[in-house]
This record gives C-alpha cells, sequence and structure tokens, in this order.
C-alpha cells in the first residue's frame, strides 16, 4: 500500500540537512536511514548507504529519485546453491 | 471488421467486449469509451458507422496509451529499473518475483519451467 499523500514523502531530516549543507563539496555521506527516499536535492551527491554490514556506496542520478536509498544497496549476497558446477558463475 | 487503432480488428461482439481486444484496454475502460462517445453498449462492433469508429479511434488517441505505445512504455519503465540498479531492477534482471513474494516454492511464472538439480534431496521420490 502506498503511503499517504497528506504526509508527502519521508524524507530522513538530519541527513536532508547535512546534504543541504554540504553545498557542492559533494563528499560521500555515510547513512543509515535505508528507508529515506531520494528527493531531487540529493541528485549528484554520493551517499554510503548500511546494507546491515557494510555501506555501499550509492550515487544518486536524476532516475533514482522516488526510490528509497535502501532499493540501492542490497541486503542479501546469494553466491550460489552448493555443489552446482555454475555455483559461481551467477553471482550478479 | 472495423479497424480501431491500426492493426486491430475486434469482431461481431458487442462494443464494449471487442475494444478489450486492444492491449490496454479492460473491461471497466472499455465501457467508460463508448460512454464518453455515445456508442450504445448494446451495439455490435460491426454495426458500428464510420463516424462512431473515428470519434472511439480519436478518444484513444488522444487520451490513452494502449497497443504498441503502451508496450513500449513497459518495456522503458522495466529497462530504467534496470539501469538505476535498485532492488526491483536487480529482480527484473535475474528472472525473479519483482515484488517480495516467496521463492523457496511457486514462483513458476517468472522463473519458468523447474530445473531439477541432481542429488538434491527429494529428487529420487518425485521421479
Amino acid at each position: 500500500m502506498s503511503r499517504s499523500l497528506k504526509k508527502g514523502p519521508y524524507v530522513d531530516g538530519r541527513l536532508f540537512n547535512k546534504v543541504q549543507k554540504m553545498g557542492a563539496k559533494r563528499e560521500p555521506i555515510k547513512t543509515w536511514s535505508r528507508d529515506c527516499t531520494i528527493v531531487p536535492e540529493f541528485v549528484g551527491c554520493t551517499f554510503l548507504v548500511h546494507n546491515g554490514k557494510q555501506h555501499t556506496r550509492v550515487f544518486v542520478t536524476e532516475d533514482m529519485v522516488g526510490h528509497k536509498l535502501g532499493e540501492f544497496a542490497p541486503t542479501r549476497i546469494f553466491k550460489g546453491h552448493s555443489g552446482g558446477k555454475k555455483s559461481q558463475a551467477a553471482s550478479k | 471488421m472495423p479497424r480501431i487503432m491500426g492493426v486491430d480488428i475486434p469482431n461481431d461482439k458487442p462494443v464494449h467486449v471487442s475494444l478489450r481486444y486492444l492491449y490496454g484496454i479492460g473491461p471497466a475502460l472499455a465501457v467508460q469509451i463508448c460512454q464518453q462517445c455515445n456508442v450504445s453498449l448494446q451495439k455490435k462492433a460491426r454495426e458500428l458507422s464510420d463516424e462512431e469508429i473515428a470519434r472511439i479511434s480519436g478518444l484513444l488517441d488522444r487520451e490513452f496509451v494502449v497497443e504498441g505505445q503502451l508496450r513500449r512504455k513497459v518495456q522503458q519503465d522495466i529497462a530504467r529499473l534496470r539501469d538505476i540498479g535498485c532492488y526491483r531492477g536487480l529482480r527484473h534482471r535475474r528472472g525473479l518475483p519483482v515484488r517480495g513474494q516467496r521463492t523457496r516454492t511457486n514462483a513458476r511464472t517468472r522463473k519458468g519451467p523447474r530445473k531439477t538439480v541432481a542429488g538434491k534431496k527429494g529428487v529420487k521420490e518425485m521421479r
């Protein structure tokens, strides 16, 4: 179910402030807020989004607006089933 | 047989039924189109006058995305998801269900026919 329009998109306030303050410097921002919606102000920024273990580098492009940061930092890594011949082949 | 939107030739069913032969038009939209074009729902498709056909195809042209255009749009939307590398895009790339369904069993529509793995538990019993 989609979020009520009345509330507007959820954006992590602290993260938003950080992006605003940064201006043109554009350093990667480390963040844990995977549930934060990507707003147009984020375009061109780089985030290090936590995936539960590490911070995945996410460079925000225009197309990503409206998605959540977490969508770009997968939390599961499937390395293939054991014993299969092609087990390592399909890891992307 | 009347032609609407290029290739499509619906047959001698009621208008709102034959409209559904167009890709992108379902039951609700078909009825809505008939009403907007002042075409009686009881009328068979072959009884449509040229003028009525023009009215319907004009409306479709103006307000709805159907057929090839819609197919292309769907493909573009999927391609976009793939390109930006989001979770849904990854699922599309791998041919797995996109909306969080289980994949331990079922999910055969996305995964295609079963590929039996030799030596896996349960294989012998199945044969």
